[in-house]
């Protein structure tokens, strides 16, 4: 199985191909489109700010491939979030991938959300064997309020949409190569998708 | 619910692990790696790593470790200790640190704080402070809790937050290494002050004053060193007895 990880120079990516290593597979990092299309599974990071990493998309033309994507692709974090249409952060236009705008957290609660936090309400084989309630860990400052493409929620001051899916796009807000047991289930359930089921 | 943490703090030099530890079934006490290893098995949510040797080495044996620990760990952990650049930082995280933890560089050059955060994110630099309570005033040291500045706690704390830190590890001087507590009142004028979550380090003795922090410090983790080394407590223990007070805890 060809796992190809986007390295567009947005944040740390070596842990990812490092939780893929751990479950027996290797990870090619990479920026080129024909790579990236010939991969069988494609992981697309990001941690940092939109704007920037958005720009950085744009310079490498990944804006425009990453959505005409046919195999499974797993976004996670700021890369779940410029899957959506649109982010606060930066007032940044998105990839359009999920109908979902990215809002700020609401300063009644401590910004970023540092730590373990449960999911609930799981859909899709992503969640497979993860019990309802489990913990992930998260970073962030900006979160997809409650929407369609939903598969997964979490509690922090409000309720809000900690996965999404839509065809064969995934993401996660979460960082699943940090998430001890659960993060590395549901990796092993993203590599394992198999788009006709 | 975001649950609080448990975070243990391994001291590094050259390399390798130094306090000592006893952790049974470890080949080697003191390889890092393992003793990570272990810590997340056992249950901790994170873990520190702090660099105190002094050698010129320093910069690429903590690069290497890192690209060790990253490549055997699955929870998030955090290296300090000496970084002074966004180069430091920059090579760090790439190797798969989560967050950096920066205290006398950042007193020394605040602008270092603002760099990071628009470079890699607040969610990234943590700012570690030590204080001390000079005549009812917590007044910041460096090097350590050597060093005393003129800085106050409090003033320094929202500084920091609005120059883009992401969390602050607050270490009471006077509390450290004394097993009789944290600094509670310090950490609940922190947390009440500031909007970034806060960490308390410095006098864990008992689980009581894992309690006590969370419930009255109100801090958002607890970082402790020789408990855990020592297996005075246990991190599973520690946690099945602090949910069943009520604290949110993943267990």
């Amino acid at each position: 199985m060809k796992i190809v990880i986007i390295d567009y120079g947005a944040g740390n990516i070596q842990s990812i191909k490092f939780a893929i290593q751990r479950l027996g597979f290797e990870a090619v990092l990479s920026n080129n489109g024909e790579e990236i299309k010939s991969a069988d599974k494609v992981i697309f990071p990001g941690v940092g700010e939109a704007g920037s990493a958005m720009r950085m998309l744009k310079s490498t033309g990944l804006d425009s491939l990453i959505p005409e994507l046919k195999q499974p692709v797993l976004g996670i974090c700021l890369g779940m979030q410029l899957m959506c249409n649109h982010s606060e952060e930066g007032d940044t236009q998105g990839l359009g991938i999920f109908d979902a705008e990215v809002k700020r957290f609401d300063s009644k609660v401590k910004v970023p959300q540092i730590g373990w936090n449960q999911i609930t309400n799981l859909e899709t084989h992503l969640f497979d064997k993860v019990e309802d309630g489990e913990y992930v860990y998260l970073v962030h400052s900006y979160y997809v309020p409650e929407c369609e493409d939903e598969i997964a929620r979490t509690e922090y001051g409000v309720n809000y949409s900690t996965a999404l899916h839509r065809n064969n796009f995934y993401g996660v807000q979460f960082h699943p190569e940090k998430s001890s047991k659960t993060g590395e289930q549901i990796l092993k359930n993203f590599l394992k998708l198999d788009l006709r089921s | 619910m975001l649950t609080k943490r448990i975070i243990p703090c391994l001291d590094i030099k050259n390399g390798r692990t130094v306090k000592g530890v006893n952790f049974v079934d470890l080949r080697d006490a003191g390889d890092p790696v393992e003793l990570a290893a272990a810590y997340a098995e056992e249950g901790a949510d994170e873990l520190v790593f702090l660099d105190i040797s002094a050698t010129e080495e320093k910069r690429k044996t903590l690069a290497k470790l890192v690209l060790d620990v990253a490549e055997q760990l699955n929870i998030p952990f955090t290296v300090g200790g000496g970084i002074s650049s966004v180069e430091d930082v920059d090579i760090l995280l790439k190797n798969g640190a989560d967050k950096v933890s920066i205290n006398s560089s950042a007193v020394k050059r605040p602008d270092l704080i603002n760099k990071l955060s628009e470079k890699f994110g607040s969610q990234c630099v943590v700012v570690a402070i030590d204080a001390k309570n000079i005549d009812g005033k917590w007044k910041v040291h460096l090097v350590g809790g050597k060093v005393p500045t003129d800085l106050d706690l409090f003033e320094w704390a929202k500084e920091v937050e609005q120059r883009g830190a992401g969390e602050i590890l607050f270490t009471s001087m006077d509390h450290d290494g004394t097993k009789n507590g944290f600094a509670n009142e310090a950490l609940a004028r922190l947390s009440d002050e500031l909007n970034i979550p806060i960490i308390a380090s410095g006098g864990a003795g008992n689980i009581q004053h894992f309690q006590d922090t969370f419930q009255k410090g109100k801090a958002d983790a607890a970082l402790a060193a020789s408990v855990f080394h020592f297996k005075e407590i246990e991190i599973w223990e520690l946690k099945r007895k602090l949910r069943s007070a009520g604290i949110p805890m993943r267990i």
